[in-house]
C-alpha cells in the first residue's frame, strides 16, 4: 500500500506538472482538490484516465470520483480493491 | 492614412530580449542550428496554477503581451489580435502522441484544449478579463503581418481603441526533427553556422513571441509610427522590384529615401536570393539582419518589428544586426523597411517611421 501510494503521489506529479512539488510535499490524507493540493475539474479528468490507463478501473458513476479523489489515501485504497492489472 | 503608434513592446526571443539594451551584448549563436527561447521568469507574469498546463508558446505569449502592455501604461486593450504559424505544436504533438500510443484510448483533455491556435489569444484575454475584439490570424509566412494589418486598421478605424497585436511560434520536438528531415532545417554536422557566408539548404530554426500596442496617439514611450503593412503569397523574383517600390510609392517614398533596411535572411541558399536581389537598391541605407540572433520561424518578423521599433527610438544600430559593412546613416533615422519571405513565399513590407 506504501508502494501504491508514492506510485500515485509520482504519477499526479508528472501528469499534472506540479512542477514545484515533490512526492514529500504531499501528506496521505492531504486534500487532492480546493484548498490541499488545488487540484480543479480539469485534473480530475485526467486522474480519471489514469485510473483507466494505468489501473484498469472504469469509473461508471461520475459521483463515486469525489469520495475516491478526496486524498492520496483514499485513492490508494480504492485502487487496491478494484484494480483489474 | 491615420496615424498609428507603437506604444509599447514585449518581446520573448533567443536573445534576453525581457531586458534592457540586450543586444549591446548578444547571445552568439554558431553551433546551434535550433535556437530557443531565453526563458523568462515566468511565475513573475502567471499564477503557478495556471502555468502547469502551459506550453511554451502560450507563456511567451502571455509574458511578451503582459510586456507590452505594462509598456505601454495601459490596462486592458480594445482588441486583440494574434498570428501564429504553426500554432500550439507542442500540445498538438502530445495529444497525437497519445493517440498513437494508446490506440486511440485514454485521451485527455488539457493538451487538446490547449492544443488549438487561437490558445494565447484566448489565455491573454482570460488573464486580462478582455472581452473585446479577438482574432486569431494563422496564415504560414504572413501570419503575423496579417494581424499587423487588422491592427492597424483597427486603429485607424475605431476612435480611442488601442489594439494588442503580436505573433507567437513555439518549437516541438517532433516537428523539429520533421524540417531536419526535409531540410528546413540545416543539418547538424554543418556547424559552425553562419548564414550570411556559408549558405547551405534549410535556415537556423528558432521560436518566440512578440507583441505590440498600438494607438492612435502618440505618448512619451512611443517607439515609431507603424506607416503601413503589404503581403503577397506568391511573387516571382521578376516582380520583387516592382512589389517593393508600388509599396513605397504608395507611401510617398523612393528606395533612397529608406536608411535602414531589416532583411530576414535565414541562411537558405534556395531562398536568400531574393535578399540578394534587393540590396543594391538600397544602396545607400544601413541593411541589417537578425535570424543569426533570433532564428527562423513564421511569426519571426514579429521580431524585426520590435527590433526596428528600438533602432527608431533609439536613433542607434546594435552592431551585430549590420549585414553590410557597418555604416550607420549619418543623418535621422527616419524611414525603417522589413522585407520578410518565408521559403520563397509570403513576401512582406512592413514601413515604420520616426516620431
Amino acid at each position: 500500500m506504501g508502494e501504491l501510494k508514492t506510485e500515485l503521489k509520482n504519477k499526479i506529479i508528472t501528469s499534472l506538472n506540479l512542477e514545484d512539488i515533490s512526492v514529500e510535499d504531499i501528506n496521505d490524507n492531504d486534500n487532492l482538490f480546493g484548498e490541499g493540493l488545488g487540484l480543479d475539474s480539469i485534473d480530475a479528468l485526467e486522474l480519471i484516465v489514469m485510473l483507466d490507463k494505468d489501473y484498469g478501473i472504469k469509473l461508471t458513476d461520475p459521483k463515486e470520483g469525489k469520495k475516491i479523489f478526496e486524498s492520496i489515501e483514499t485513492m490508494a485504497k480504492f485502487i487496491e480493491e478494484n484494480r483489474t492489472k | 492614412m491615420e496615424n498609428c503608434y507603437i506604444n509599447g513592446i514585449g518581446c520573448i526571443s533567443a536573445q534576453k530580449s525581457f531586458e534592457k539594451d540586450y543586444l549591446i551584448e548578444p547571445i552568439v549563436y554558431s553551433e546551434e542550428n535550433i535556437l530557443k527561447v531565453v526563458k523568462p521568469n515566468y511565475k513573475d507574469y502567471i499564477s503557478p496554477a495556471a502555468v502547469r498546463r502551459m506550453s511554451s508558446g502560450v507563456k511567451n505569449g502571455i509574458v511578451a503581451s503582459t510586456m507590452a502592455i505594462n509598456d505601454a501604461g495601459i490596462e486592458s486593450p480594445g482588441a486583440i489580435i494574434t498570428g501564429t504559424g504553426m500554432g500550439c505544436m507542442q500540445d498538438s504533438e502530445k495529444f497525437l502522441n497519445n493517440l498513437i500510443n494508446h490506440d486511440e484510448e485514454y485521451l485527455t483533455p488539457t493538451s487538446f484544449i490547449q492544443s488549438t491556435h487561437n490558445t494565447v489569444g484566448g489565455q491573454v484575454a482570460l488573464g486580462l478579463k478582455c472581452k473585446a475584439y479577438n482574432f486569431t490570424y494563422v496564415n504560414t509566412g504572413v501570419s503575423f503581418e496579417s494581424a499587423l494589418l487588422d491592427g492597424l486598421m483597427q486603429v485607424e478605424n475605431q476612435d480611442g481603441q488601442n489594439v494588442l497585436v503580436g505573433g507567437i511560434d513555439e518549437l516541438a520536438d517532433h516537428t523539429s526533427k520533421l524540417y531536419k528531415l526535409i531540410k528546413h532545417t540545416k543539418s547538424d554536422d554543418e556547424a559552425p553556422y553562419d548564414i550570411i557566408n556559408k549558405r547551405t539548404k534549410g535556415s537556423i530554426s528558432g521560436e518566440g513571441a512578440a507583441f505590440f500596442v498600438l494607438d492612435k496617439e502618440k505618448t512619451a514611450n512611443s517607439y515609431c509610427k507603424l506607416a503601413d503593412v503589404k503581403f503577397v503569397n506568391n511573387l516571382e523574383n521578376s516582380g520583387l522590384e516592382t512589389f517593393v517600390n508600388d509599396f513605397l510609392a504608395s507611401n510617398d517614398l523612393i528606395a533612397s529615401d529608406i536608411d535602414v533596411i531589416l532583411f530576414g535572411n535565414n541562411g537558405d541558399i534556395e531562398f536568400d536570393s531574393y535578399y540578394d536581389q534587393l540590396e543594391p537598391l538600397f544602396g545607400e541605407a544601413a541593411i541589417l539582419y537578425y535570424k543569426h540572433l533570433f532564428g527562423e520561424f513564421m511569426t519571426s518578423s514579429s521580431i524585426a518589428v520590435s527590433l526596428g521599433s528600438d533602432i527608431l527610438r533609439s536613433q542607434s544600430i546594435p552592431g551585430a544586426l549590420f549585414k553590410n559593412e557597418v555604416s550607420h546613416p549619418k543623418g535621422e533615422i527616419k524611414n525603417l523597411l522589413i522585407y520578410n519571405q518565408y521559403r520563397g513565399k509570403d513576401h512582406s513590407l512592413i514601413l515604420l517611421k520616426n516620431v
